[in-house]
């Protein structure tokens, strides 16, 4: 729903130089990407996407809107994605917690959706004003059931406004919620974020089905979908039903089919959706790597760069899609390594990932505390497992 | 000789029939009154978003009504209704869900709904106990009753809702029973064509859960039990605390007008718009 009024307010953006919070970029980027409605509540470190929707989003002829609690932010995004909307809603690591159950709700419903987590230090309240990586497998497994599901992390301001396309593109191609898993060190980075002409920004839209087709099921892995309003009656719940919507909650076979085919519209379509980015060591000698995410890929890589710097050939891979998991590529990255050393904030979430499609050594380097690694830390961590 | 078919039966998703209510069950009087509430109004149900959450009576709507409808999780068909409302004002947004849902575990919703007074009309119906679960205490529950998690009695007095929704900002809020068909339909009419957050409590009976509790077994039994309880509003005004502790206070507590959330939020955004274009034109 790409109007006059968006267009004209991406023209007299994208020209400016921008020097903004991670949480700022990610906002503008879903301006960008076409996002029609937010509804959030505020919490540190997220606060600021919702800030900056409110002030922005309304001159692009979007609609803001600050709810009562993060369960309502969600159901507000959900309702509002069956209207044929691009929806959003920003949290952290608390808010994300009240909100799994209606992610759950729309993984099964298949509503597009994009749910940010500027992710702070917990459990519980934790260090609110503090950044951490805990919630990558809150993100993964949160909600209840089995289930696939999409997550990415950005390491740059930059990253953040660009991210956010690829979020809402892939909530709408493949019609489920997707995650975008910052983290307070990289929602609270101020840096200058390079804008696109709006004329180039290619958007994807989700499929129509043709009147009479099941909106819930049938051939193809991520069916066609139609919108309220359109005289299709349509029918949408949470619980098992067939494909025509209409509820079956006793039928073994229908739930298997639905619950498997949730699960193969992300899993099959991997390759599509993973993105990481490597840096093979050029004496192609290396025996050790680092793989990292998100706000500690920086020092990682930092730490990389240093090594080298002393002549030590050392492999780098970033993850950009966290979920689903890298698998392939990771296996590949571990191939002729004897080490792999996972710097990241929490007690070694994505190291044990790591270690599942890693046939090497796989070492943790974790933080908690609300500090983020510095380069010489984990510049210790790869001479120690050198020696 | 085929069946006779029922004049309003297009309203309903005649291919799933018959419903699965209890015998007795007052959810289906509420689709009844509901169907030709709709039907007087000569509302096209193709323009109407029917929201519930958990609970026999979101049944009400999904799936038995034939309309876009959108069956939420536990407490929230209100908020998912706000996001609906909000991106499509032009169509007719009806929640209708039990008072567990829409008190209980969705009770903040509520009020705050009433607040920005949204052009929602909320059917909250109202049979004193979760009966989905099998007769556990609900915040609707009278003062004294067993339930299956009150076996010894219930100590916590019941929620006034109607009276609280009233007091939080809505523009039209009413109580009936499942026993007065007629003002209920006139109220429902009322609500879904009043601008402004609309709320109606339908008292109900649900005869398997709640009426065999206190000693009434079928729905005719709880029916009467509920309409020997009603007052209309205007008599309770002259009544003690005391006098309506066990009473139903029955009609309109509210018709006011008051400006409109999702209207505002057009309006805000539609300024914003213009005059951005306007600095920028400049």
């Amino acid at each position: 729903m790409i109007d006059k009024s968006r267009i004209q307010y991406l023209e007299q953006l994208w020209s400016r130089t921008h020097f903004l919070l991670g949480d700022e970029a990610c906002a503008y980027g879903a301006i960008y990407a076409g996002c029609d409605f937010f509804a959030g509540y505020p919490i540190t470190p997220a606060s600021e996407v919702a800030e900056l929707l409110a002030a922005e989003l309304p001159k692009a002829g979007g609609l803001c809107v600050q709810m009562e609690d993060e369960l309502a932010s969600i159901g507000a995004i959900i309702g509002a994605s069956w209207t044929g909307a691009r929806v959003m809603t920003a949290t952290s690591g608390p808010g994300f917690s009240l909100m799994q159950e209606n992610i759950g709700y729309a993984i099964m419903t298949e509503t597009p959706c994009v749910i940010v987590d500027v992710q702070r230090s917990g459990p519980s309240t934790g260090q609110a004003t503090k950044p951490a990586q805990g919630d990558v497998m809150q993100a993964r497994w949160g909600t209840h059931g089995d289930h696939e599901i999409m997550a990415f992390a950005p390491s740059s301001a930059q990253e953040c406004f660009d991210l956010m396309f690829d979020c809402f593109d892939l909530a709408d191609i493949y019609r489920t919620p997707v995650i975008m898993l910052m983290d307070g060190e990289i929602g609270h980075i101020r840096e200058s974020v390079t804008m696109l002409e709006p004329s180039t920004v290619k958007r994807a839209s989700r499929k129509k089905a043709e009147p009479g087709e099941d909106l819930f099921g049938g051939p193809e892995l991520v069916p066609g979908v139609m919108h309220y309003g359109e005289g299709a009656s349509i029918h949408v719940t949470g619980s098992t039903h067939l494909p025509n919507g209409m509820r079956d909650v006793t039928t073994p076979r229908v739930h298997d089919e639905l619950v498997r085919r949730l699960y193969r519209k992300i899993d099959e379509n991997r390759e599509k959706i993973i993105r990481v980015e490597t840096d093979i060591s050029t004496g192609g000698n290396a025996r050790i790597g680092v793989i990292s995410y998100g706000a500690t890929a920086r020092p990682a890589y930092g730490a990389v760069k240093a090594a080298r710097a002393e002549g030590r050939d050392v492999d780098f891979l970033r993850l950009i899609t966290v979920w689903p998991f890298a698998r392939e590529q990771v296996t590949d990255f571990a191939r002729n390594l004897d080490f792999i050393l996972v710097p990241e904030m929490n007690l070694g979430q994505i190291s044990r990932e790591i270690q599942r499609f890693a046939d090497c050594e796989v070492i943790s380097v974790s933080k908690i505390g609300g500090v983020p690694h510095s380069i010489d830390e984990i510049y210790q961590a790869i001479m120690e497992a050198m020696r | 000789m085929t069946e006779p078919r029922h004049r309003l039966m297009g309203y309903v998703r005649e291919e799933i029939m018959p419903h699965r209510f209890c015998a007795g069950c007052g959810c289906g009087t509420v689709l009844n009154v509901f169907v030709n509430a709709v039907d007087e109004l000569a509302m096209d149900p193709t323009r109407m978003v029917c929201v519930s959450g958990i609970g026999c009576s979101a049944w009400i709507p999904s799936p038995y009504f034939r309309s876009d409808t959108l069956h939420t999780t536990h407490g929230r068909p209100i908020a998912y209704a706000t996001g609906v409302k909000i991106m499509r004002p032009d169509l007719n947004v009806v929640v209708i869900a039990g008072d567990g849902d829409i008190a209980g575990i969705g009770g903040n919703h509520l009020i705050h709904a009433a607040r920005r007074n949204i052009d929602l009309s909320v059917l909250m119906v109202n049979n004193m106990i979760y009966g989905m679960t099998g007769g556990q205490v609900a915040p609707t529950t009278p003062l004294g009753v067993k339930t299956s998690t009150t076996p010894h009695r219930n100590i916590e007095p019941p929620f006034k809702v109607a009276e609280v929704v009233a007091a939080a900002g809505a523009s039209y809020v009413a109580r009936w029973t499942t026993y007065h068909v007629f003002q209920l339909k006139k109220a429902m009419q009322r609500a879904m064509t009043k601008k402004g957050f609309s709320f109606i409590e339908i008292v109900s009976q649900c005869p398997e859960n709640y009426g065999r509790r206190i000693g009434l077994k079928t729905g005719a039994e709880l029916l009467r039990k509920i309409k020997e309880q009603s007052v209309r509003v205007k008599k309770a005004q002259e009544m003690s605390e005391e006098e309506l502790q066990h009473k139903i206070v029955v009609g309109e507590l509210c018709d006011l007008d008051r400006p409109e959330f999702v209207t505002q939020l057009h309006e805000v955004t539609k300024e914003q718009v213009e005059s951005f274009s306007l600095e920028n034109a400049s």
